[in-house]
Parts: structure tokens; sequence; C-alpha cells
């Protein structure tokens, strides 16, 4: 059995007095599609920023492909992680955010090609002709020059996810990716996501409210509720048949707001 | 009537000198500002203290004073400045303070999202500022700059103390070598006026040429 790929263990983080996360473990084995659900509030957006190192812990230790990733081991010692050793587990992650963040002043090629060339050195030409293939990969190769506010917010969330995958992250996080969009273009959105699942070997983590999608798309579903994983399990065993009364509530809840299981 | 063109003539030297002083001024107030803006939002210390004290020390004395200063006091340090670079470092340095909290305001303006998509691509802070933050915070820094370039052009009458020939000097020379009141005033208000316009119109032609495809609309 491989090791996992990412290993969370006793993470603590709190807000002010709220208690977000509350000793959370959890491990993600390579190539595996979670998904994670719950209530707003239950924490789950906020490990998917934990991973990105977009919060800082209170406590706890995460293991990102084999290595600490707010911590850095000197001599034997942990030591908390600095600048350097976080930019060289971000190389390892990328994340698709719920309202997009394109940078608006730059045309989705630059979009695309900025990070790998600032970041990879990556030279121009090489850049672009990898970002033309990513946006036909999402469908859209012929937006290429427009900016970002001439786009449907389906398009721009393609963009982000062809942005973020300009970088060969092995770990793709994709935080409430369509909750922003107008119903029609969910599907467009999932379509990429799908392929994605079904032509890569990345490890993707995807917190939703569309458990229908959930329920087709993870290896691994994650029901969390006030900082815990309350019950996990494969889709049909969370879905159909859920064992904890609390999960069961929240899927109550969820049906009877409109969504599809 | 030829006597006046002769007179207009002095007035428009003492015009090149104001124009002069306002360009080189301004310069010197844009380095000043996003040194002392950027040094504002600094992760160092020293460095949010050092940029701290400059801008409250340049808002909060005034501006005769600080040229005096310069032009003054300033050689009994051993440093002696004509009055055109006593009038430069002073203007640059008052309105560069102003300026500076401009540039902070600018900065912090950007929405905390551009931030973090800048992490989520693993820019380093610098390559995140220099190639996200600023081009988008340069837009909402042009119309306030504008102001400051037009208040930098007024305050450059102050440089008349120090016996600089600006536009303002050469009018008080005219208005007494001729007696006439009028004329003199009349022309220098009419061209800190032109001038004024001339820095509207080219800070709002850059804002539109920079707001380009920001909307969606226009590209």
């Amino acid at each position: 059995m491989p090791a996992p790929i990412i290993k969370v263990d006793a993470i603590s983080k709190s807000f002010g007095t709220f208690k977000v996360l509350d000793g959370l473990s959890m491990q993600v084995m390579p190539g595996e599609k979670l998904a994670l659900i719950g209530p707003s509030g239950s924490g789950k957006t906020t490990i998917l920023r934990i991973l990105m190192t977009l919060e800082k812990i209170d406590g706890g230790h995460i293991q990102v492909d084999g290595e600490q990733l707010y911590h850095m081991e000197r001599n034997g010692q942990l030591l908390p992680a600095d600048e350097r050793h976080l930019a060289k587990m971000r190389q390892k992650i990328g994340m698709v955010f719920q309202l997009f963040n394109l940078f608006p002043h730059k045309c989705v090629m630059d979009n695309v090609t900025l990070a790998p060339m600032l970041t990879k050195g990556v030279a121009r030409a090489a850049a672009q002709k990898r970002a033309m293939e990513l946006l036909d990969m999402v469908g859209l190769a012929d937006k290429a020059k427009a900016m970002p506010a001439q786009l449907s917010g389906g398009q721009k969330q393609r963009v982000a996810i062809a942005r973020a995958l300009a970088l060969s992250p092995k770990i793709m996080l994709f935080d409430e990716v369509t909750s922003a969009l107008d119903p029609e273009l969910v599907e467009e959105v999932l379509n990429v996501m799908r392929k994605l699942a079904a032509e890569t070997d990345m490890t993707m983590l995807l917190v939703t409210h569309e458990m229908g999608f959930a329920h087709d798309f993870a290896d691994r579903v994650l029901f969390f509720d006030r900082g815990r994983i309350v019950e996990e399990g494969k889709p049909d065993e969370i879905f159909r048949h859920p064992k904890q009364e609390r999960t069961q509530s929240f899927l109550k809840k969820i049906i009877a707001a409109g969504h599809r299981v | 009537m030829t006597q006046w063109s002769g007179y207009l003539g002095l007035i428009l030297q003492g015009a090149l000198v104001t124009i002069e002083l306002t360009l080189m001024g301004s310069v010197l107030a844009l380095v000043m500002a996003f040194l002392a803006g950027m040094g504002r939002v600094s992760r160092f210390f020293i460095v949010r203290a050092i940029a701290t004290t400059y801008i409250e020390f340049f808002r909060g004395t005034s501006i005769f004073v600080q040229l005096f200063w310069a032009y003054f006091v300033l050689p009994f340090a051993g440093l002696s400045l004509t009055p055109l670079q006593a009038g430069v470092l002073a203007l640059g340095l008052n309105v560069g303070a102003y300026a500076a909290e401009v540039v902070r305001g600018a900065i912090l303006s950007v929405g905390r999202e551009q931030y973090e998509a800048c992490t989520a691509l693993n820019l380093g802070r610098w390559q995140g500022m220099r190639h996200v933050i600023l081009p988008q915070a340069l837009l909402v820094m042009l119309p306030t700059f504008g102001n400051n370039a037009i208040e930098l052009l007024k305050a450059t009458s102050v440089v008349s103390l120090i016996s600089l020939a600006d536009l303002t000097f050469q009018a008080q020379v005219v208005r007494s070598q001729t007696g006439s009141t009028l004329m003199p005033f009349v022309s220098v208000l009419v061209i800190y006026f032109g001038l004024a316009l001339i820095i509207s119109w080219g800070i709002r032609s850059l804002e539109r040429r920079m707001a380009r495809g920001l909307d969606g609309v226009r590209v």
C-alpha cells in the first residue's frame, strides 16, 4: 500500500473564539478524489485554505508528499516553516477558488502563463504553448486574448482551472468552484473536472454543495461538522446509508433545498 | 504693445521655471510616494517606522518652512543647494508624503482574493506586488495623483520666496516695473490654470488607457 500524499494530524484552528478545526486528522492517498461536504462553518473550506497556506494553523502537523508543510526539519528538530520552505511546498499544490480570483488586468493567456514564467522560469513561448493546450482542454482556446471581464462565470472558472494546472501541481484543491455560478453554467465547469479526473492521476480535494457531482466524482466522501469529520466512506455509503444522525439531518436539509443526490 | 510683449516674455520665462519645477518635483514626489507608501505596508517594523516618520513629518510641517530649511538651514550642515534644487527637494518631499498615503491606500484597496491568488500560484511577495497588486492599485492611485500634481504645481509659487524666478516671481517683477497690476496677474492666473488643465487631461487619458478591458466593454 502506497504512502498517503496528505497526512493531516490533529490540526486545530480558531478564528477568535470560534474553533473552526478541532483536532482534525485525515489522510489522502495519491490520486484519490475526495469530496468534503458539510454545513457552512464546519471547517471544510478552512482545511483547504490551510493546505494552500492561506491560513496559519494553531496546532498539529501536516505532511504533504512526504514533507512537513508548516514545519521544516533542521538537524533532527522541527522548526516553523520559513517563506522559502512554504514556497517549495506550494509547488505541489494548486487551488481553484469560489470567486475565480482571476487577475482582471491581464488577458486569459497572461493569467495562465504568469506564474509558470515567474516561479518556474519557463520561457514565454513554452509557457504559451502549454497554456494553449490547457485552454484547449477546458474548451477556451478561442478566448486566449479575451479579458476576464468579457467572460461568463463558467468561462472564468475554467480559465482559473487552467491557470492552476499550468503549474502542474500534484494536488488540486477545489473550493466550492460552482457555488458562484448561474445554474446553467455549473455543468460546463463540472465537465472539465470530470475530464481532469479521468485523464490525470492528480489528487483532487473538492469542497462542494453539489451532492450529485460529489457522488459521481469522489472515491471517498468526508462529512464535516463543527471542525471534525463526523463520518466518512464511499459515496454510496454516505449518501444512501448515512450512519450518523448529523449526516442524515444534513442530507435531508440539502435534499429539501432542492439539490439532487 | 511691444513693451507688453517684452514683459510677457519675462512671464513666460517664469512659466518655464514653474514647469521645470513641477516636472522635477513630481518625479521626486512619485519616487518618494512609492518608497514610503510601500514602506508603510512592509513586513518589517523598522521600514514601516521610517516611512511613517517621513510621512507624518512632511505632512505636519509647512512647505514654507521645509523650503527655508532646504535653502537656508542645510548650508549650515555643509549642504548648499541652488534655489532650483532646494525647490525641487522641498516640493518633492512634501507632495511625496501626501502621495505616499495614496499609494498605501490603493495597495490596500486591492481585494484579499488577489493576494490569495498570488499565494496559490506561488508568486513571491515582490512578484505578486509587481505583476498583480500594483498594476491594479495604480488605477486607483491615478485620480488622486492628478490632484497631488496640481497641488504641487500651485505650491511651486513658494520658491519665489527664495528668489527663484518662477511664474509668480516674474509677475511681481513685471508689476513693480510697469505699475500695472492687472496684466501680470491675469497672465499668471491664465497660465497656472492652463497648466493645471493639461495635468488633468493627461491623467484622465492615462486613466482611460489603463482601464481598458477591465470592465469588459472597451477593449
